[in-house]
């Protein structure tokens, strides 16, 4: 196990910064590193200051969000479920907020709150229902981490289901829609957007660092915990309910972005962390970095043509994950 | 002190308590062992301590103070366990890894103080594992490992101490090590619970044998009173012979070839 070191986190604060500053000056047109300053600044061409300040700069912090909530919800869940394939998505969070986002396609209102909200509200009644669900199999099953993420496994199918058949009925536009925003995309960012996200982040993410030692002991099995004086069924639950709201507020704000929170965390882990507190927030530091890399990518490798984000993070993510499966065989 | 004063636990749906009406008492200074066969209440007792069993009858008290009275943290103040399973998912550093026994002293926020760290220093002495400090959880051999759970426990300095079968999956030299190193916490004041299949080894370290068969204390009391092969062929329902073992002259159980049935 590699020695996690101090500079550390300075090298992961500037390789995103680093990496942001490139992502704001390219795209279809593109503006000079000096020429984005003095744009953030308030200098300079008009033009230049509109392209920064009102498209790119949102677009990139909007992904810088979407990948610091998913890469902390992904190292939190992990670490409380005992389970290195734990990953926001498999909660139901993102099928029940496809689900919402979906109804509310099909329903005709294209306003950008109407989709957010939608899919948030999806998202959360997932967990709900899959909370409800694992309380199905009795006093027996009760706050068993192992049943919580089977429940939201099948939750997440029956939504899957669900879309299908809404979809299968739909206006060909509605399905274009309702596909783009299920492939995932930062695409429509707006600053309200990124200000709802951050904020939904703040409070959710600081609430995961602050019962951070939790998981640790947490992630030492039931019995242990208990051992150790946490109380494991009320802890997990708490865990798993803010890991995700991360999730659904990340997925209302750009879609589904597969693989950021299973590999992620185990990117933080392989520098040397284990403690949750760190651990959690370099992997928001992470996933914000890989994301805006990977919007970058998906920008500019066809340009003109956007790619799918949703889909470049998971053409990066699964050879990663090969890599570390040939690292640990 | 732990003392267990009629407790019931029972499982949904389960034809019989698991445990029906166990009372006894694990004192300071003593090696207090728990036995009895597979299914006989053993486990369910040691998480009824830790309030995850379904207690519907009876109590579990620490010093005098029911368990259900006291919160998570002052429970794990007053009584270290080390749970028979634990499946880490993440490798962890050695010295981190037993750090996480002062999480009940320390909470959520409180950083480790100079007393926190010498206890951390202690427990790995004191369970012989200093020399691993800087090693991997996953690069330990069954034996090391043990002993580092151990060390985890005895970092939360607790005047009790409950183990769960220890020393399973262990070769000899590193069960006897176990072993003395709890013989020797007794020694030292504390009130150490064991839990343990090993018989002959309970006979030779125990102050105490509690007996356990279908939820209820079959026999209990110093090794000589209880190893008697009428009562374990009874409770084991198995032929065995009694012996003493040649080192201390302590009983031992010697199991024999065939089942009385046959």
């Amino acid at each position: 196990m590699t020695r996690f070191r101090g500079w550390y986190w300075l090298a992961l604060v500037a390789v995103l910064i680093g990496i942001a500053m490139v992502a704001v000056a390219r795209g279809a047109v593109s503006v000079s590193l000096g020429a984005v300053i003095d744009a953030l600044r308030g200098a300079g061409d008009p033009t230049a200051i509109a392209i920064v300040r009102d498209l790119r700069l949102p677009r990139v912090i909007l992904g810088a969000l979407v990948g610091a909530g998913l890469g902390a919800s992904g190292a939190a869940l992990q670490g409380s479920l005992r389970n290195p394939l734990a990953e926001p998505y498999l909660l139901g969070v993102s099928g029940g907020a496809a689900v919402g986002a979906v109804i509310v396609f099909a329903l005709g209102i294209t306003g950008d709150a109407a989709v957010t909200l939608g899919a948030f509200v999806g998202g959360i009644a997932a967990v709900f229902l899959a909370l409800a669900v694992s309380r199905v199999g009795g006093r027996g099953a009760r706050g068993d981490m192992r049943t919580l993420l089977i429940a939201g496994v099948i939750v997440g199918a029956f939504a899957n289901a669900a879309i299908m058949v809404a979809l299968a009925s739909a206006e060909p536009n509605t399905v274009r829609g309702a596909l783009w925003w299920m492939m995932g995309s930062a695409a429509d960012a707006t600053w309200r957007r990124v200000g709802w996200l951050a904020v939904s982040l703040l409070l959710a993410g600081g609430a995961l660092v602050y019962w951070a030692r939790e998981i640790d002991v947490l992630s030492l099995g039931d019995d242990t915990a208990a051992s150790l004086g946490v109380d494991s069924e009320r802890s997990g639950r708490r865990v798993f309910l803010l890991a995700a709201l991360l999730a659904a507020a990340t997925v209302s704000a750009a879609g589904l972005i597969g693989f950021i929170g299973l590999v992620v965390p185990h990117i933080a882990r392989r520098l040397g962390l284990r403690a949750h507190r760190p651990l959690i927030i370099a992997a928001a530091l992470v996933g914000a970095t890989l994301v805006v890399a990977a919007d970058l990518a998906a920008r500019t490798v066809a340009a003109p043509t956007e790619l799918p984000l949703g889909a470049i993070t998971a053409l990066l993510g699964v050879p990663f994950f090969l890599v570390q499966l040939r690292r640990t065989a | 002190m732990i003392e267990f004063v009629g407790l019931v636990v029972s499982y949904h749906g389960a034809a019989r308590n698991a445990v029906d009406g166990v009372s006894f008492v694990a004192p300071r200074g003593q090696l207090t062992a728990l036995a009895g066969p597979n299914g006989s209440g053993k486990s369910s007792i040691v998480r009824a301590l830790l309030r995850r069993a379904d207690v519907i009858g009876g109590a579990v008290t620490i010093d005098g103070r029911d368990v259900n009275t006291l919160s998570y943290a002052e429970l794990a103040r007053d009584v270290a366990v080390v749970p028979q399973r634990e499946e880490a998912a993440f490798p962890a550093r050695v010295r981190e890894y037993v750090a996480l026994g002062r999480y009940p002293h320390l909470g959520l926020w409180r950083a480790p103080a100079d007393d926190d760290r010498r206890a951390v220093d202690q427990a790995l002495a004191q369970a012989g594992v200093d020399d691993l400090a800087e090693r991997d959880t996953d690069a330990l051999s069954g034996g090391e490992w043990q002993r580092v759970r151990i060390a985890r426990a005895l970092a939360q300095r607790t005047p009790a101490l409950v183990l769960d079968e220890p020393t399973t999956f262990l070769d000899v030299a590193h069960e006897m090590a176990i072993f003395e190193l709890l013989s020797s916490l007794a020694r030292s004041g504390l009130a150490v619970l064991l839990v343990s299949h090993q018989l002959n080894l309970v006979a030779r370290f125990a102050d105490t044998i509690v007996l356990l068969d279908e939820g209820k204390v079959a026999t209990s009391g110093a090794p000589a009173e209880v190893m008697q092969a009428d009562r374990l062929e009874s409770i084991y329902r198995w032929p065995v012979v009694i012996t003493r073992d040649p080192a201390i002259g302590a009983p031992a159980l010697v199991p024999l070839r065939r089942p009385l049935n046959l």
